[in-house]
């Protein structure tokens, strides 16, 4: 790990001014994936950003037709979260499957979200639920977020705050973990509501994306012979050492059906 | 008769008395040693597989903050190469090549973590920031780390002067008599396998720190090792050249070795001849990164083997031709691996008459190749129990009854293998019943049936095995190319009030030998566990020893303890006759109790080790004073545990998935001395078994870039990948060792692979396979099931 400066504002603005100043500094928060990155010296910001102070970030609250959740929250709270059990069990399903215990003690929503890592799970909850992303500035849609990978629409100075989940009638999760990282190899999050059908692939492309085909089929026949029916091309999928394009194309089909099971 | 209770001698299921201060976090590990003004230490290694070093440039890196050294080899003319302990000889009778083991790199670097300069700092990061600023030109070259490969002769050569990167090119058995053996053949089968590459991955991470008193010239090395008087040995006489009078090497608590640290490593030299040099203490520690591509990977054989059966199914001969990978450079016993730990091994529990094997040895650009847990035994049972169960696949023979008809007799011990062995004793057809049993073999296609509803494929799979461990005899691996002795030492030290201490040449790395140990001396002494001390782990401790890997310490420096307790005994009768005026031919002794024969006369071992320490009523015409012995063991012959392990496993059709079910092992270790611990490592090497069979693989690519660098890509095994374990054992008494005990570390890792992949290919009866390669992934398997190329 290089030194670099370490500041802990208790505010949102006081974190947003202190990266406009400088713009090789780095928000963390639990730390999960910047972290190890800075033990290995593959980062080298000029100051690290604590966001942990910060109020405005916590907590997960219903409202109306929609939950709340903010970036700070760590895993293991929306696995535990009552609300979010009530509301959209699928997601408390999904952080419950987050890293390992100890990774769900410190990462956070925000971090995930935002650092958009293709293997993450987050990001296929946040497009296959049709999320908002709430930021210091704005709101920004979940189809307009996830740009590439590791990218998003964020801007440098611009701080994810929340995430809005509308609630659906259903919805479900299912991946397939590479077996060294524990990373998704690939995944699928299927949602049905008011944002319409939705499924979201994770793990097997370069970015989170919507399997379109899949939400054609599933909309005209809610069922998980439809999901698997849709073949998905691996054109673009991931190949390495743990499977080839081809399987991950493969593998899309199996969790997407697999999340209608979930979904019910 | 001193009765201890609970009783804690052999056979007692004694929890281990090291456990306290490993659970509570109060171990002593190297990394926790800190010398008065030491510095740290950072190597630069090579990017590169395989690159000439134009130029190093150190002017930056020596100017920065808190640097106090930097090395290059330039610096280390005076200092010698690292030495391999093993010498192979061609089958015309020439030395194996041996290229040298610089400790850094000396014009190339030839794997990719090839140690290229030294930095020493005041703080480990003010050591790394420095290296960082090393410039280093240099040419890269084309590099090769397949072991086919790297011996076409176009391949890039590894070392200038190895032709055709080969090592050696070896043999053994009758070549002659095997070709007859195959000509009369009614069935010839032919089976190929790559043993997949592994990285060792012990918990904790390697680490060496080197001290020197100036005012004695005494060198101390602080060092993660499972054999700290062979470090001692190598590094002193071959590389730094000081006498072993002036060299302490200790090897305090170690987190895991599995044979990655016998190997004496450059790092050891390195901190050692710094610290004399700069007269201050310098200390190293590996991280997990750089223990991928700097510690003594293990296995990567590629094979081909033949066999002949007649047509009732008898093996009639065996022919393999393997080639070993043995990376860059030639680790310290690298060289016997493949030879001598492997095609020896080659008739496994079976009858074949008439076996010839061929073994390449090769040069390529990866982290050296050296013994890992089972080191060349799995290799070779892994292609027998293979080959075994493709032999009654395409013969149509039924696997249980191939086995059988082919087994060495329970009457037929001694038994002399045509590929050097003796064994002393086994049992292998109680050992499968008994697992068989254990295993519900008989119902498993309902469990199948069962399975295949909830579109699963249920496999299950046996291997019937065998290792030579309890290593091993001097003259006879003298003889085999061995540079160093392989018995093992032991001191008993009998207090004046009777407590006992060990001083022992093995070492323990997680093993239990301070439990073990102990209840040796219990059972014999009479002595508490509690007032039994082990030490080892410290040239300057322990008169001598070579350590502890092969399965050896209990075979080996155990029975090096009960020859020393026989001297102790010997001595005490001859005290005790004195102080109970009567013949030393008459006394008797028993766990702790001298007596004389046939009367209630007696005296505990405390009261004769009193005499001795406070010998004013003593034989002193005829004993000195004192009550401590040391014996030097050395085994007759190898020790041979065997036995049955069966797994069974399911594949999710859909993406290939394997899950293993449960897993059943029968093993005949010998004497039991603690049960629980020989379960526990047991179901250790079971892990690292299945963890090759499922899970691990160290991948390079083609010119020697390591893809499988980190545990984000090297899959090891996690508690959830296995599943219920049921050990138990069967035992017949090693017939050549006083404690009648063969060894129990290895099995698991020996016999579990095929039994895994057996299960794997099992599952996959409908398909037409007839072999998976491992490990066996999802996605290998999905490509199996769908008929894709891999």
């Amino acid at each position: 790990m290089y030194d670099f400066a370490y500041h802990k504002p208790s505010s949102l603005a006081a974190a947003v001014s202190l990266l406009s100043a400088d713009p090789d500094a780095k928000f963390i928060s639990g730390g999960q994936t910047l972290l190890p990155a800075l033990k290995h010296r593959l980062n080298k910001p000029t100051s690290v950003v604590d966001l942990t102070g910060i109020a405005e970030m916590r907590g997960i609250r219903r409202e109306g037709n929609k939950l709340v959740i903010g970036a700070l929250t760590k895993h293991v709270e929306v696995a535990t979260s009552a609300e979010v059990k009530a509301a959209i069990p699928a997601l408390a399903q999904m952080a419950a499957t987050i890293g390992d215990t100890q990774v769900r003690n410190r990462g956070t929503m925000g971090g995930s979200v935002a650092n958009n890592d293709p293997a993450a799970d987050y990001p296929a909850a946040v497009l296959g639920l049709g999320a908002t992303i709430v930021t210091s500035k704005r709101k920004i849609a979940a189809d307009d977020f996830f740009v590439s990978m590791f990218t998003t629409a964020l801007e440098v100075d611009e701080l994810l705050v929340a995430v809005e989940f509308p609630i659906p009638e259903k919805a479900g999760y299912a991946k397939m973990r590479n077996p060294a990282s524990r990373y998704v190899m690939a995944g699928a999050f299927v949602s049905k509501g008011p944002m319409g059908l939705r499924v979201a692939i994770n793990g097997a492309a370069a970015c989170v994306f919507r399997q379109t085909d899949m939400e054609a089929a599933l909309a005209s026949n809610w069922s998980p012979e439809a999901a698997a029916g849709v073949k998905q091309s691996a054109d673009e999928m991931n190949g390495d050492i743990h499977g080839s394009a081809e399987y991950r194309a493969h593998l899309v089909s199996v969790m997407a059906k697999r999340a209608v099971i979930a979904a019910g | 008769m001193n009765v201890i209770t609970p009783f804690e001698g052999i056979g007692a299921r004694v929890r281990r008395k090291e456990d306290l201060r490993f659970l509570s976090g109060r171990g002593q590990y190297t990394d926790d040693i800190n010398r008065p003004g030491q510095a740290h230490a950072w190597i630069l290694r090579s990017q590169h597989a395989h690159a000439r070093i134009l130029s190093i440039d150190t002017a930056v890196a020596a100017a920065m903050p808190g640097v106090v050294a930097i090395f290059t080899s330039a610096d280390l003319t005076a200092i010698g190469g690292i030495p391999c302990g093993w010498q192979i000889h061609n089958k015309d009778g020439t030395p194996m090549a041996e290229p040298k083991h610089p400790v850094l790199a000396e014009g190339k670097v030839r794997h990719v973590g090839d140690p290229v300069a030294v930095v020493i700092a005041e703080t480990r990061t003010q050591a790394r920031d420095a290296g960082e600023a090393i410039q280093v030109e240099f040419e890269v070259l084309s590099g090769v780390s397949g072991t086919t490969a790297a011996l076409d002769p176009a391949a890039p050569r590894v070392h200038d002067d190895v032709t055709g990167n080969l090592c050696y090119d070896w043999h053994i058995g009758d070549k002659a008599v095997t070709d007859a053996a195959f000509a009369q053949a009614a069935h010839r089968v032919v089976f190929e396998t790559t043993n997949n590459r592994l990285v060792p991955n012990a918990m904790e991470p390697r680490c060496a720190v080197g001290d020197y008193d100036t005012t004695t010239g005494e060198h101390t090395l602080f060092t993660t090792s499972q054999n700290p008087h062979v470090i001692r040995l190598l590094m002193g006489a071959f590389v730094l050249n000081i006498p072993e009078s002036k060299l302490r090497v200790v090897a305090p608590d170690v987190g895991g070795g599995f044979g990655s640290k016998i190997y004496h490593y450059a790092e050891e030299a390195i901190v050692t001849w710094a610290a004399a040099k700069l007269g201050r203490a310098v200390k190293w520690t590996s991280d997990r990164t750089e223990a991928f591509v700097s510690d003594a990977h293990g296995r990567d054989h590629v094979t081909r083997a033949e066999l002949a059966l007649d047509k009732e199914g008898t093996f009639l001969g065996l022919r393999v031709h393997t080639q070993a990978n043995m990376g860059a450079y030639l680790s310290t016993f690298a060289p016997c691996v493949p030879t001598y730990l492997y095609a020896t091994l080659l008739a496994g529990v079976y009858a074949t008459p008439a076996i010839y094997a061929e073994v390449k040895a090769v040069f390529t650009h990866t982290v050296p190749v050296d013994a890992y847990r089972g080191a060349g035994r799995p290799e070779a049972t892994y292609l027998l129990e293979r080959l075994v169960d493709v032999a009654a696949k395409q013969c149509g023979f039924d696997k249980l009854a191939l086995r059988r008809r082919n087994f060495i007799a329970t009457d037929a011990f001694p038994y002399q293998t045509p590929v050097a062995l003796e064994y002393d004793s086994g049992d292998y057809f109680s050992t499968l019943d008994q697992a068989l049993e254990t295993a519900g073999w008989a119902d498993f296609e309902a469990r199948r049936t069962e399975a295949a509803g909830r579109g699963r494929l249920r496999g299950i799979g046996i291997s019937t095995y065998l290792e030579a461990c309890g290593i091993a005899p001097s003259a006879v691996v003298g003889s085999l190319g061995a540079r160093a002795g392989l018995y093992e030492v032991g001191t008993i030290r009998v207090h004046p009030t009777g407590s006992i201490t060990v001083l022992t040449g093995s070492h323990s790395h997680g093993q239990g030998h301070e439990t073990t140990f102990a209840q040796l001396v219990c059972d014999k002494l009479g002595v508490p566990i509690s007032q039994v001390d082990i030490v080892h782990g410290d040239t300057a401790k322990v008169p001598f020893g070579m350590g502890t890997y092969g399965s050896r310490s209990l075979a080996v420096g155990g029975s090096a303890m009960d020859k020393a307790m026989d001297k102790i005994i010997t001595k005490g009768k001859r005290i005790a006759a004195h102080l109970m005026e009567a013949s030393v031919e008459d006394i008797e002794f028993d766990r702790g109790t001298f007596r004389v024969a046939g009367t209630d006369k007696t005296k505990a071992l405390a009261e004769i080790s009193l005499a001795a320490y406070v010998p004013h009523n003593y034989p002193h015409d005829e004993l000195e004073p004192g009550l401590e012995e040391t014996a030097f063991y050395d085994p007759k012959n190898f020790t041979y545990p065997g036995g049955c392990h069966i797994a069974e496993v399911e594949i999710e059709k859909e993406t290939g998935r394997v899950t293993l079910i449960n897993f059943t092992a029968v093993d005949d270790v010998g004497r039991v001395i603690n049960p629980m611990i020989v379960e526990g490592q047991v179901q250790g090497g079971i892990a690292q078994g299945v963890g090759q069979a499922l899970l691990e693989n160290c991948i390079y690519d083609e010119e020697g870039q390591l893809l499988s660098g980190s545990m984000m890509d090297y899959a090891m095994p996690r508690a959830d990948d296995l599943a219920p374990v049921s050990v138990a054992t069967h035992t017949t008494l090693c017939t050549h060792n006083p404690l009648g005990v063969k060894g129990c570390g290895e099995v698991g890792a020996i016999g579990s692979p095929p039994a895994v992949i057996n299960a794997v290919v099992d599952a996959l009866r409908d398909y037409g396979v007839s072999h998976v390669e491992m490990p066996a992934t999802a996605p290998k398997i999905w490509s199996i099931i769908n008929g894709k190329s891999l």
